[in-house]
């Protein structure tokens, strides 16, 4: 196991690269792409060797023509090849010579590709050739040589320079081959026909200074255009980034002062829409969601877009059923690890700057001392704000990190339920409770949409529903191609289920609670109610904490309007939607339309607005039911106030902790408050 | 979810005896409410009543846990402490061996511990009893059973087995998919 090695060595860490990579250089791959490697190789005595060996072979070959001129003659050209029947070069013209060769060239590659390797390296053997057949060892040699050079194109460009540089002495010795095979054929000239002689002697000096041009002609245009294959592509990608950032700047450049700046007729959107599509191929969005964010960030986006590049800071969280803060951090950092408390709103944070040892494995968090856990999912629980001997529902809990706070927060008294659907995920849940010392849970594995069923009374809920992740991009880059409309519209269609579901579960009527808070990664929007005014959001670029939405909310009433009038009672709906964060994909609140589109009796609350509340006071009776109706309207403005006038987070984080009925009495104290709003 | 039989209750609290001795009874007898052992698919949970009321209304194969897990009967009959009983044995345990801090990532990796690994070890402790595992700083890292009496520890070579391996906090990790 990874973990298990890196624990054992933490204590005498690695100093760089061991004996045995030292000695061993980096492998080298140029000898597999041929014979340039090879013929590097050789010795300034093998070289000489070499030439001693083919003069000598030289030798011997001009005594064996002799012998053979005749019958050789008449062999040769049935020896080629079929195909190189037209290139059969005593009678044709120097045109047709060319041509044909180049042919051959093309044709034979195939041929020798897979043995090139082998004739370029074995030379020596080609050399020992009969002198018969040296005209087509020639050949060979040349169209080898051709498509190790065309072979090389992959190669990169200054490997190819090498190439070419050894190529040279290759080909000088060809020359000097060749010349030895001219003698051989004039010698055999002497032999038979002078004039017959002098003219072969002739022609084929005249083809080969052809067939040598034509190959210095191919080397050059491949070299060329290796070249050309090699830079190109680069320095496109190169000049493709620079000219994204540039009409991205420059669009944003005009679309800040549009009237000024245009082009003239050409409209906004078309602008809007090439920013877009510069965006998404800078940072590889797709489309659908890129047009969101712009909607949702329109000044902001490059700042949102560089957030969710770089990762956010590690975060853990203390377990206060175990051990305290100022306890931690000094044995953290005993470990080598680097930490500090993190910002003033988090008594039990710790900011993770480098580690020398694995976080998830040190002795200390096996032990259950600290949970790993972003900076953001520190918000829900802090907004829940569960109290000791509660009844505490955390509906979608795994892995279990918001539910291990809860439990510390209620100091394991009372009763934790953390319910998720998928049955893999709850053994994480298991595993951490129990881990961090949680003796007050309860983990089953219901849908959520099915809880209200199982047990409805808890004091709170805390509902941190699945969503399309869209505020941890940085966590997890899929999320940026692998969204589309459909699954924004299911994941908020899950949620509105959820949701209700949640605010079904909770006790109205409970001495201490009846909150529920809503939360998700998400940063999109779809949003229940126009304003949401009593939301907060925050975003990675701005907070520097995952995208994050909270919403709370506070139910009134146990009472569902479908049975309103069956037992005469009223509810109200009332809440108080406090927030802290940004996510957004909100939902929250508006249940009462939203339930009663689903023809669901809507229990409880939703961000209410006047209008709303003055239908609901006529529609109660009695004066217990105006009593709850202005304690409804009390938290509504309470809330309202509450978001106005705190505009940091950190006191809007002090402010959750505190109970909403401070805030109530702050209002009471304060008439101006409903102009303020 | 049900209550132990009479044998079960005698076999699980045999085995609790040899780590936590006489101190069960504290277990049982709590000043701050009533708590009681609740078997639930073969494993042993430890919950309060408040918690044991609310739980029951939850469908018996949707329970994955409830309270804290103390260990599991085998198909033959036997009981195993798991870690998850961590919580409740070391503050009343017995009898205590202590690890040098070079001995604990082994014995964390599921290794028994040999004497050269042993920083202390609580007196007179018998061959085969149950004891619990801290490192220096009084972290509990888990338990085992004691292959060897005090006594025959002090005679004995740095590489002999002193303590067998039983449970250990690493396995929060390796483990996780089996504990419950």
């Amino acid at each position: 196991m990874g973990r298990k090695r890196e624990i054992l060595d933490d204590e005498k860490p690695k100093k760089g690269p061991g004996r045995k990579t030292k000695k061993q250089p980096a492998p080298s791959f140029k000898e597999l792409f041929g014979d340039e490697a090879g013929k590097k190789k050789l010795s300034h005595k093998q070289q000489q060797r070499k030439k001693k060996r083919e003069e000598k072979q030289a030798e011997k070959a001009v005594v064996g023509a002799k012998r053979k001129a005749k019958p050789q003659k008449n062999v040769q050209p049935s020896k080629k090849p079929k195909m190189l029947f037209d290139s059969d070069g005593e009678d044709d013209d120097g045109e047709n010579l060319r041509s044909s060769d180049s042919e051959e060239d093309e044709q034979m590659q195939d041929e020798f590709s897979e043995d090139d390797v082998l004739s370029e390296n074995g030379e020596v053997e080609e050399d020992i050739v009969e002198p018969s057949r040296s005209k087509k060892s020639k050949q060979q040699k040349k169209q080898a040589q051709v498509t190790a050079s065309q072979k090389g194109k992959k190669l990169k460009e200054n490997v190819k320079k090498k190439k070419s540089k050894v190529v040279e002495p290759e080909s000088e010795e060809e020359e000097e081959n060749d010349s030895s095979d001219e003698d051989e054929k004039d010698e055999d000239g002497d032999s038979s026909d002078e004039e017959m002689d002098v003219e072969k002697a002739s022609k084929k000096l005249l083809k080969k200074q052809q067939q040598d041009e034509t190959l210095a002609q191919d080397e050059l245009m491949l070299n060329i255009k290796s070249q050309e294959k090699f830079t190109l592509p680069s320095g496109q990608e190169i000049e493709k980034e620079d000219i994204l950032w540039q009409w991205i700047s420059h669009i944003r450049h005009v679309l800040s002062d549009f009237a000024e700046r245009r082009e003239e007729g050409r409209p906004r959107k078309e602008y809007m829409k090439q920013l877009c599509r510069d965006l998404c191929a800078r940072f590889n969005y797709n489309e659908f969601l890129m047009e969101k964010l712009l909607k949702l960030f329109p000044n902001e986006i490059m700042d949102f877009l560089e957030a969710n590049e770089y990762p956010r800071p590690v975060t853990i969280r203390t377990n206060t059923l175990k051990t305290r803060r100022r306890d931690l951090g000094p044995m953290l950092i005993d470990r080598g690890v680097n930490v500090e408390p993190m910002a003033r709103w988090s008594g039990v944070g710790l900011t993770v700057f480098d580690t020398k040892v694995p976080l998830g494995a040190t002795p200390e968090y096996l032990a259950g001392h600290y949970m790993l856990q972003g900076g953001a999912s520190f918000l829900p629980v802090m907004a829940l704000a569960p109290q000791e001997r509660e009844r505490v529902l955390d509906m979608c809990a795994a892995p279990g990190g918001k539910s291990t706070y809860i439990a510390a927060l209620m100091k394991n008294t009372g009763l934790l339920w953390s319910n998720d659907a998928n049955r893999e995920r709850c053994k994480a849940i298991v595993s951490n409770l129990h881990r961090l010392g949680v003796i007050n849970s309860l983990v089953t594995n219901y849908d959520g949409r099915a809880m209200k069923k199982v047990f409805h009374s808890f004091d709170r809920v805390l509902l941190d529903a699945p969503c399309s992740g869209t505020g941890v991009i940085s966590k997890d880059e899929a999320v940026k191609v692998n969204k589309d409309e459909k699954d924004i519209l299911r994941c908020s269609h899950l949620q509105k289920e959820l949701l209700l579901s949640a605010i079904d579960c909770c006790n109205a009527n409970s001495k201490s609670g009846g909150y529920i808070v809503y939360s998700t990664c998400s940063i999109l929007e779809h949003r229940f109610h126009p304003s949401l005014r009593l939301t907060r959001r925050f975003y990675p670029h701005t907070h520097n904490l995952d995208g994050f939405f909270v919403a709370k909310l506070q139910k009134f009433s146990n009472k569902i309007p479908g049975e309103e009038n069956k037992n005469e009672k009223a509810e109200e709906n009332g809440e108080t939607a406090k927030s802290d964060e940004s996510g957004s994909k909100g939902k929250k609140t508006p249940t009462d339309e939203v339930a009663k589109a689903e023809g669901r009796e809507p229990n409880q609350k939703s961000q209410s607005e006047k209008e709303q509340k003055s239908a609901n006071l006529q529609a109660l009776s009695n004066i217990s039911d105006i009593c709850k109706l202005l304690k409804q309207t009390i938290s509504y403005y309470a809330a309202l106030f509450f978001v106005s006038t705190t505009n940091n987070l950190q006191e809007i984080l002090a402010s959750n902790l505190s109970s909403i009925f401070l805030l109530n009495a702050q209002i009471f104290k304060s008439p101006g408050v409903e102009t303020s709003v | 979810m049900r209550p132990l039989t009479q044998e079960e209750t005698n076999t699980f609290f045999e085995k609790l005896s040899k780590y936590i001795g006489e101190n069960i009874k504290l277990l049982i007898d709590r000043q701050d409410g009533s708590y009681c052992f609740r078997l639930h698919k073969d494993r042993v949970y430890y919950m309060s009543e408040d918690q044991l009321k609310i739980g029951s209304s939850a469908a018996g194969d949707t329970i994955l846990s409830i309270g804290s897990c103390f260990g599991k009967f085998t198909k033959s009959g036997k009981f195993h402490l798991l870690i998850t009983a961590l919580d409740y044995l070391a503050p009343y345990a017995k009898h205590k061996v202590w690890l040098k801090s070079s001995a604990e990532q082994q014995f964390l990796y599921g290794h028994h511990i040999m004497k050269s690994g042993l920083g202390r070890l609580t007196e007179d402790t018998e061959q085969y009893q149950g004891v619990i595992v801290y490192n220096m700083n009084d972290l509990p890292l888990g338990f085992g059973v004691a292959a060897k009496s005090t006594q025959a520890c002090r005679n004995c070579d740095p590489m002999t087995i002193v303590v067998f391996h039983q449970a250990d906090t690493g396995q929060y990790i390796r483990d996780e998919e089996t504990l419950t």
